[in-house]
């Protein structure tokens, strides 16, 4: 494996840099190595074992205080996911997305970003969203249907959820092409962007197009795909011969293979990447080789397409235990930060069905406001209209 | 940023009122526009060192620089995708798609995310772009090169949509649209690109989402907009020295429609003939139907009638004059409509 500074500084006479030995031909026509793990291609510092291993381009220097701070963003936000899960079983939301297993690559992700880097999300990023300091009850909404996400995505960094597939990647680009056009790239105080999307947004013509326009304005952008396996029913060999961190090779910049459920080499090889892009060195891909514990949605049952002894394989590589394991191993953490952790995310929970159980809905008006932003006259007469047929019902409910 | 680097002692402004072609007053206007304000950006395919295929964008890109002129590459939904983006970051784009047959591969971004951003976030996100189309038939283009796909995005929510007929128009309305926090749909009428009128460029005529009678008459009332304004004005004319006397609307915005003028006319006239190119089934000619009986149903002495494209693909350039409403065609329906 060639180092980082290869990747991003190539001599234009140096023979490629290679990101992974080359497959052979059987290999590639076998189209195997799109589910494969990637064996030595695959960034880890700590193994499912909780064993420290040290990677030769991507290293990291964890204070027990950082580690201890990972580890508790992992824990508090599998409590929201498990919660809102359970609220929608009680009818409280429509539907949720669940995260349960992408813990660590969305929080290594997420801490790897500064205040002043850009996010954009798709719609299963509930971790990013804690790590950009959006209270978890402002994503319950969404799935209960009283708004479309409430927080400021200017204040916050963090682009509303996208649910059309791979539409955010674009958007992405082009604020990244901001970034470099206002004159934040070149130095250690550059900005740079995050953009979110999963292996089945891959196949989408936004993502190639995204790749394309990133990269022809060297734009500071850092792909971060989550391979969890699995595109609602398709695996990800349905989207991909190739494994996905190398196709960026084909649009002219550095992809890697990171172990998703390794929250340190996430945080390393991402932190690595934001770096080159504020420095000028963008765009980075990075593929988070991950797995979806739980269904696609609250409306999907896996049962119908993967068998649970895949599911029982990734339970062994869980993103939590592995931290867990090695604080204590390394006397870093005791009982009492276990419980007091803990007790923070029952008590995340119960502030959590609290506001879901008493979120009112929204007004009527609600249909018709905020659709322009100069107003729309034909449309303010629809309103009124409306409003005035539903303000003759008796006491005024509708 | 770069600065611009046009050197402003030898761009001092010509005498006003001037005259000059649609093709023209839009590449002045756009200019005025960048000159304004810094934050107002060009986007689009062959629109830098080509000036566009149209040369809308003649000489932009030479004296604003590669990073407020950008040739991008060769892909609509890229195009739209990241105006999106920089428009989050705090520009202004005016994306150009070279031609009307060509906005389908952006039309996702348009309605997905152009048009909602500022709904989904109750007003958060502004979304102050102008996708430029220059859109019809009549030039005996290939396919793909002569559409009327205005009303997909009329019926869109969130989106704003309008059309200048004339060079004054073209001048003033890409400004107005640049200057508008709504997206705005900016259908240009490419076989009028060339047609020339006198442009003052000192004084607005008026605001953007105004429709506006060009001609007054008696008998019945036409409504146009984009290129079938020019053929509503010659049927005015040859209808004129029959002794038929007709009024002559330019609707100018599509979303939101201002039907005011409309209703005025009719309540005058009792009668009402739409003319558009685009085929005519669920289309903006509809729309003006519908509210017309609603508006006017006591005030109408006939049907409003439709003189439109038919309902078919555009058909090979060879057919396009029998496809394309015309004088004659115009003439024909007024002629029915006073018959009623």
């Amino acid at each position: 494996m060639s180092s980082p500074e290869q990747w991003t500084h190539p001599e234009p006479d140096a023979a490629p840099a290679a990101t992974a030995a080359k497959p052979t031909a059987e290999q590639v026509i076998a189209g195997l190595r799109a589910t494969d793990e990637g064996g030595a291609d695959l960034v880890q510092l700590l193994t499912p074992e909780g064993e420290r291993v040290s990677h030769p381009d991507f290293d990291i220097d964890i204070t027990p205080e950082e580690l201890r701070g990972l580890y508790r963003d992992m824990v508090l936000i599998r409590r929201v996911d498990r919660e809102a899960n359970a609220l929608q079983r009680k009818g409280q939301l429509g539907i949720w997305v669940p995260l349960l297993g992408q813990e660590a690559a969305q929080i290594g992700a997420g801490r790897a970003m500064r205040q002043t880097d850009m996010a954009f999300p798709s719609y299963r990023e509930h971790g990013i969203a804690w790590t950009r300091g959006i209270n978890p009850t402002e994503l319950l909404g969404i799935f209960r249907g009283t708004d479309q996400g409430t927080w400021d995505p200017v204040e916050k960094r963090f682009h509303p959820y996208t649910i059309v597939i791979g539409n955010q990647v674009l958007n992405a680009a082009g604020y990244a092409m901001g970034q470099k056009f206002d004159g934040k790239v070149g130095d250690d105080e550059g900005e740079a962007t995050m953009c979110f999307f999963g292996d089945g947004a891959t196949s989408q013509g936004d993502v190639h197009e995204g790749f394309v326009w990133a990269a022809v304005y060297d734009a500071p952008l850092v792909f971060f795909c989550q391979n969890n396996q699995w595109a609602i029913s398709e695996p990800t060999e349905r989207q991909s011969r190739l494994p996905l961190y190398q196709r960026a090779r084909g649009y002219g910049f550095p992809g890697i293979r990171v172990d998703g459920n390794d929250v340190l080499a996430t945080l390393a090889v991402t932190k690595w990447a934001l770096d080159e892009c504020r420095h000028g060195n963008g765009p980075i891909l990075i593929e988070a080789f991950t797995y979806r514990m739980d269904a696609h949605t609250t409306s999907d049952d896996p049962t119908r397409y993967r068998l649970s002894d895949e599911l029982e394989m990734w339970k062994l590589k869980d993103p939590i235990e592995r931290v867990k394991v090695y604080l204590v191993r390394q006397q870093w953490a005791d009982s009492e930060f276990f419980d007091g952790v803990e007790a923070d995310a029952d008590k995340l929970g119960e502030e959590l069905r609290e506001f879901c159980t008493n979120m009112p809905d929204p007004p009527a008006e609600r249909i018709f406001s905020n659709v322009y932003a100069e107003g729309n006259p034909n449309l303010e007469a629809q309103r009124d209209e409306f409003l005035d047929y539903v303000s003759g019902f008796a006491g005024g409910e509708h | 940023m770069a600065a611009p680097t046009m050197d402003r002692s030898t761009a001092a402004a010509p005498a006003s009122p001037q005259t000059l072609t649609i093709s023209k007053a839009l590449n002045m206007g756009l200019r005025a526009a960048m000159e304004a304000n810094p934050k107002v950006i060009m986007m689009g395919e062959d629109i830098g060192k080509l000036g566009g295929v149209f040369r809308i964008t003649d000489g932009l890109q030479k004296d604003f620089g590669e990073q407020r002129v950008l040739d991008t590459p060769l892909a609509e939904s890229g195009i739209i995708g990241t105006a999106v983006g920089l428009a989050i970051r705090g520009y202004r784009p005016v994306c150009e798609i070279q031609f009307d047959g060509f906005i389908f591969p952006g039309f996702d971004q348009i309605v997905s995310q152009v048009a909602k951003l500022h709904y989904r976030t109750q007003g958060k996100i502004k979304m102050p772009i102008v996708i430029r189309v220059p859109f019809g038939g009549g030039i005996g283009a290939v396919e793909h090169h002569s559409e009327s796909p205005e009303s997909y995005f009329a019926h869109t929510a969130g989106l704003k949509v309008v059309s200048c007929s004339n060079p004054a128009d073209a001048y003033w309305m890409i400004q107005q649209a640049i200057d508008c926090d709504d997206p705005v749909l900016f259908f240009e009428p490419k076989r009028r690109y060339y047609e020339k009128g006198e442009v003052d460029t000192t004084t607005q005529p008026g605001k953007l989402f105004e429709s506006r009678v060009l001609r007054q008459g008696t008998d019945a009332t036409l409504v146009a907009y984009g290129p079938m304004v020019r053929t509503s004005l010659d049927a005015a004319n040859a209808a004129a020295e029959d002794g038929t006397s007709l009024e002559v609307i330019d609707l100018r915005t599509l979303s939101p429609l201002d039907l005011a003028p409309v209703f005025e006319s009719v309540r005058r006239t009792g009668r009402l003939v739409v003319v558009s190119e685009a085929p005519s089934e669920s289309s903006i000619a509809s729309e003006i139907a519908a509210k017309v009986q609603q508006e006017c149903f006591y005030s109408l002495q006939a049907p409003v009638l439709r003189v439109t494209g038919f309902d078919t693909p555009y058909p090979p350039s060879k057919l396009e004059e029998e496809f394309l409403p015309d004088l004659d065609r115009v003439l024909h329906a007024v002629d029915r409509s006073l018959a009623w």
